[in-house]
């Protein structure tokens, strides 16, 4: 019944271990501390990484406290890891969000389409934007939030339709959808002034650079408030991965979870796409990764998830323009590169025909 | 009216499956305290009938309450709280231990931040200690065996404090040791401390055996509804089930069983030319 793959009996005593503490807000707090601790150190090694020797030095030693490198590191290096780390902790949490409510372990708002369709109405809201001389810093990310809910409504209709959807189904789903949003967006692209959009084929694979100050303040508005929710839900979507008839039966207001959840969990995933582009396969690792520790309880998950992805996307971000400088690559070719092998094993692992949508 | 309200009372009910009705208005009542089982062959609406009364489905006409409250007005959280369930299919799409498990059963008690106190936690292990899984608290459910699997969830509908039990085929799948280990459970929760217990079965003797009041469903009608020796009537029972059943009496209890007739001897040497094994001597 289970759908989490085990490795080995030894593995499966210590995440029996693990996951045999159970929620308490004292656990929470020392997981959430550890990790905040983790993403500090992560966050400052980051600042010190890159194509130039600037490093936090320049930021501690008065002498050098105005010189340009303080400048790369306050308004290049530093906004750009703020939102490597809002990205990695929305897709992250989103993704714990998303496996709970179709219970389905493969699920990720990448390989389902939900970023996709967050693309779209990025790239829609960008084309018309600028025919029309708007400003994109809350239009886009409106767009994208529009995009994303229709995504997941259609996902929901489909399972909807077929009763029970499997989860080899759904990700079937998602790659058709995948396909008909990339050609949407090429079809935008090629239509309106390609010359304009230079950035767009990076957008699509991923890529991170740095934010304004009213952008960065866009993208947390949506992660803080998001974050919280789905965490406050946590025990409603706990119970809903047995079902949604047994999470009525123990006293959920399904409705209610479900419309709340899926709001913040969109919503989340388009601030991050809106920003970032397709950053594939994070909402689906660092969940799992989560469980193997923690347990599957998503009170904890979510926030923990949210701190590991945040972790793993400054890590990966500081790698993807620090690896082959003055070369940057996109940091969803190497989330991708890492999370492609990732699915493959975790999908090996999925015993065919279990789990159900809602 | 006299004394408590009803623990289930459906007036009248009508439900249709996709244009297809299930039942067309049917009364049925239960009283606090009560055992009762739903027997009835596959598709015969016991299980319908168990999600009309639970409010996981709601009926098409007539009306349900729960002790007197219209099911329909109650919010999810209050209804946890009067009623709960040991659903047929309990698969989990992630691995929880048991104590996660029975603890979800608290759902409709947490407050606001969904932390469990200690009273929850209390109640909690004294569901799991009732169902004889407390040695288990700590092991992740895929670990455990069918049965054990099904007393986790019967403590997780404990963990409710709801005075009405529902059950849906508890016994599916198990063997006779654990099938006994779940009805004298039910028979003790029921005499000892006073919970309402409906349940559907397809073992029919068992449920004979454990419950005063059997309920006998056929294509959406009550066909039969009363102590075991009136519902178990041969023809009845042969003609629900659509197939021929004798009905003998237990000389210990007195408590009657119902089984197929004694399959007729086939012809010594079957067409293969080996003989029938019930012809070997």
């Amino acid at each position: 019944m289970s759908s989490v793959p085990s490795l080995s009996p030894a593995f499966d005593r210590l995440r029996a271990a693990a996951t045999g503490r159970r929620f308490t807000a004292g656990r929470a707090a020392a997981v959430i501390a550890l990790l905040s601790v983790v993403l500090i150190v992560a966050v400052l090694f980051s600042l010190t990484v890159g194509s130039t020797s600037a490093g936090i030095l320049d930021l501690v030693l008065p002498s050098r406290a105005s010189s340009e490198s303080a400048t790369i590191l306050m308004r290049v290096r530093l906004p750009r890891i703020l939102l490597a780390l809002a990205v990695g902790a929305s897709l992250s949490a989103a993704g714990v969000c998303f496996q709970a409510l179709l219970r389905n372990p493969l699920a990720d708002p990448y390989i389902l389409g939900i970023s996709g369709g967050a693309g779209l109405g990025a790239i829609l809201s960008s084309a018309l934007a600028a025919g029309a001389g708007m400003p994109l810093t809350l239009l886009r990310p409106a767009a994208a939030f529009a995009g994303s809910l229709g995504a997941v409504m259609l996902l929901l209709a489909m399972a909807r339709r077929h009763g029970r959807l499997l989860p080899e189904t759904m990700i079937l789903l998602g790659v058709v959808m995948n396909a008909t949003i990339m050609a949407a967006i090429m079809f935008i692209i090629t239509m309106a002034d390609f010359s304009r959009y230079a950035g767009t084929m990076y957008w699509l694979l991923g890529n991170l650079t740095s934010p304004t100050p009213a952008e960065l303040a866009m993208v947390y508005g949506c992660l803080g408030p998001g974050v919280l929710v789905l965490a406050l839900l946590g025990q409603g979507l706990n119970v809903m991965t047995g079902g949604e008839e047994l999470a009525g039966q123990v006293g959920v207001d399904v409705p209610r979870l479900r419309i709340l959840a899926l709001l913040a969990a969109s919503l989340i995933t388009a601030a991050a796409v809106s920003m970032a582009g397709l950053v594939g396969f994070v909402g689906l690792m660092v969940p799992h990764l989560g469980r193997a520790w923690l347990g599957p309880d998503n009170r904890l998950l979510v926030p923990a998830s949210a701190l590991l992805g945040a972790i793993i996307l400054v890590m990966a971000d500081t790698a993807a323009r620090s690896l082959f400088a003055p070369t940057q690559i996109p940091v969803g070719v190497i989330t991708a590169l890492f999370g492609g092998p990732c699915f493959l094993w975790l999908f090996a692992r999925h015993r065919p025909g279990e789990g159900t949508a809602a | 009216m006299n004394g408590p309200p009803a623990a289930v009372a459906a007036r009248n009910i009508g439900f249709s499956y996709r244009e297809t009705p299930v039942f067309r208005g049917i009364d049925f009542t239960v009283a606090p305290g009560e055992m009762v089982a739903l027997i009835g062959p596959n598709g015969s609406g016991k299980t319908t009938l168990l999600k009309l009364i639970s409010g996981a489905v709601a009926p098409t006409g007539g009306g349900v309450t729960l002790s007197g409250k219209p099911i329909e007005r109650l919010s999810s959280g209050r209804k946890a709280r009067l009623v709960a369930v040991v659903p047929q299919e309990t698969g989990m799409t992630f691995d929880f231990t048991v104590m996660e498990t029975v603890l979800m059963g608290r759902t409709a008690y947490l407050g606001r931040f969904g932390v469990e106190t200690h009273e929850d936690i209390a109640v909690a292990q004294e569901a799991m200690r009732r169902t004889g899984t407390l040695q288990f608290a700590g092991r992740l459910l895929s670990h455990l065996s069918g049965g054990e699997r099904q007393l986790v969830v019967i403590a997780r509908a404990l963990a409710q404090k709801a005075r009405l039990l529902l059950l849906d085929e508890p016994t599916a799948f198990l063997d006779i040791k654990h099938r006994m280990e779940i009805y004298d459970l039910l028979l003790g929760l029921n005499a000892e401390e006073g919970l309402t217990i409906v349940t559907t079965s397809h073992d029919i003797n068992l449920a004979a055996r454990y419950c005063r009041r059997i309920v006998l469903i056929k294509q959406g009608l009550i066909r039969a509804d009363g102590p075991p020796d009136q519902v178990f009537q041969p023809e009845l029972l042969s003609d629900v089930y659509d197939t021929p059943l004798h009905v003998m009496t237990d000389p210990a209890t007195g408590i009657p069983y119902a089984l197929p007739p004694i399959v007729p001897t086939a012809p010594a040497v079957s067409r293969g030319g080996f003989p029938h094994p019930k012809t070997i001597r």
